[in-house]
């Protein structure tokens, strides 16, 4: 295969993974607050249940639970499974397996927000919902960016595990021409994309940290 | 001073676990005064003025802001404190402000924000009537020049001011002061101190927690002394100095040496 075939053939792989990354984002982000806010709960029954869905995502790899999701409704159910569940399995599984550890980022900066700012809120006769709102999550967001960074920068990578239920992402792409042609080009070529993938993606996160940085906590 | 009364607290108690912090407080404070609360540390100055401005809730007792209850002891006296409703409570907020040590300013808020945001919030006016009211404080206060700042790059003497602001902007009845001077050092207390003067000559109701016995001295129609949960002593600031308390003696006497 010359190098071009290679070259278009890995950069629709990368589409797949990009597709795979912006949707996890998309659905982890904003779960991962719900999911902050149940472990947070004072009600014992959420916050343990929380607990144990956290504990369960981060302590078992994420290719195993890439697998579960999608072999999961044909051993429990019988379920047949079709040909575009593969993606929507990926989707699923990156989604619960982020918003865990996002969870965990927000409830540090949530909890690292003084009480100060909490009661001069109160006293001010901001409602529960809007010091939320107004006053403690812009400050959350803030706090939380340079470790979300992280996380995201891994998560580009982590699109590869994809692999593991045969999706057509970079990765499964590149190790298929690399045995087929019997040569490991195509795999380094998939690792200077994913290497360009986090500069830009490093480069945007900085950004936004430059946004925020016009006052100090 | 006029005789409307905007608060009045009867035999409040309080405790955090075993500890007894405030055994029996009654205080009546009228319109136009200025009220000083002094004490040793640990004797329940902070909690009497958190219990106020309902951050903590007391155990027992009653307490009304302008005649509307707040809580009412079931006897009538010290028994268990009954709040009003939830909703009914968050009203409450309109009739006092609250000035922390530490001012808690909104960190990610320019100066002119954090005054105007809860006024916004509260519903005080129209956005232009809300703004000039600010920038009006906020000259009289000297920080004409600092609407777009952001706390951070205020000294703790402005940010205290901004804080100052902050509270009258939401024109309280009662402001309260929680040792307002403790986190700056002695230039910008005295700083801070002239405005609380000038905020006296108004006639704005204030209580004031501090350790600051010459100004407490000097603005306040009447000192309170509180130690182990008990107003000990209490009059004009000429009766307090002159006070034949042992106890209030001392602790004047230690604080004045130093």
């Amino acid at each position: 295969m010359d190098l071009q075939t290679t070259l278009i053939q890995l950069g629709q792989g990368l589409w797949v993974s990009f597709e795979i990354f912006a949707l996890t984002l998309l659905f982890a982000l904003p779960l991962g607050m719900v999911v902050a806010f149940g472990r947070m709960s004072s009600n014992k029954i959420i916050s343990t249940l929380t607990k144990i869905y956290i504990s369960i995502m981060r302590g078992t790899p994420l290719m195993l639970q890439l697998i579960v999701v999608y072999f999961g409704p044909w051993y429990m159910f019988r379920m047949r499974i079709s040909d575009s569940y593969r993606f929507i399995a990926v989707i699923i599984a990156f989604s619960l397996n982020y918003a865990a550890y996002f969870a965990e980022i927000y409830r540090g900066g949530i909890e690292s927000i003084p009480k100060g700012q909490y009661e001069a809120a109160q006293v001010l006769g901001y409602s529960k919902w809007q010091t939320f709102w107004h006053i403690i999550l812009p400050q959350v967001i803030k706090r939380v960016l340079p470790s979300v960074t992280n996380e995201i920068i891994t998560l580009v990578k982590d699109t590869s595990l994809a692999f593991a239920i045969a999706l057509a992402e970079m990765f499964t792409v590149a190790k298929q021409i690399s045995a087929a042609s019997s040569t490991i080009v195509p795999l380094m070529i998939a690792g200077l994309y994913y290497y360009l993938f986090n500069l830009v993606v490093s480069w945007g996160m900085e950004q936004i940290e430059k946004h925020y940085r016009y006052y100090k906590i | 001073m006029s005789q409307e009364t905007l608060l009045e607290i009867e035999h409040m108690s309080k405790a955090f676990g075993d500890n007894q912090v405030l055994k029996d407080i009654s205080l009546d404070v009228h319109k136009g005064e200025v009220v000083a609360i002094i004490g040793p540390s640990g004797s329940g100055k902070s909690t009497l003025l958190r219990c106020a401005t309902l951050l903590e809730t007391m155990d027992g007792g009653s307490m009304k802001y302008s005649g509307h209850p707040v809580c009412l002891a079931e006897d009538g006296k010290a028994g268990p404190a009954k709040y009003i409703e939830k909703n009914e409570l968050k009203k409450m907020h309109q009739y006092f402000g609250l000035v922390f040590q530490n001012f808690n300013l909104f960190p990610h808020y320019s100066v002119l924000k954090n005054v105007v945001n809860p006024a916004l919030i509260n519903g005080m006016g129209t956005k232009e009537e809300i703004e000039a009211n600010a920038k009006a404080l906020l000259d009289q206060f000297g920080l004409a020049q600092k609407y777009d700042a952001y706390p951070c790059e205020l000294s703790g003497g402005q940010q205290q001011r901004v804080s100052i602001a902050r509270a009258l902007a939401l024109k309280p009845g009662i402001l309260f002061l929680d040792e307002p001077t403790s986190a700056l050092d002695p230039e910008l207390t005295a700083e801070v101190l002239k405005l609380l003067k000038e905020l006296a000559k108004e006639h704005i109701t204030m209580i004031i927690v501090t350790h600051e016995l010459g100004f407490a001295r000097e603005v306040s129609d009447r000192i309170l002394f509180i130690e182990g949960g008990n107003i000990v002593e209490q009059g004009t600031p000429d009766e307090l100095f002159n006070s034949q308390n042992q106890r209030v003696r001392d602790f004047i006497g230690k604080l004045s040496s130093h």
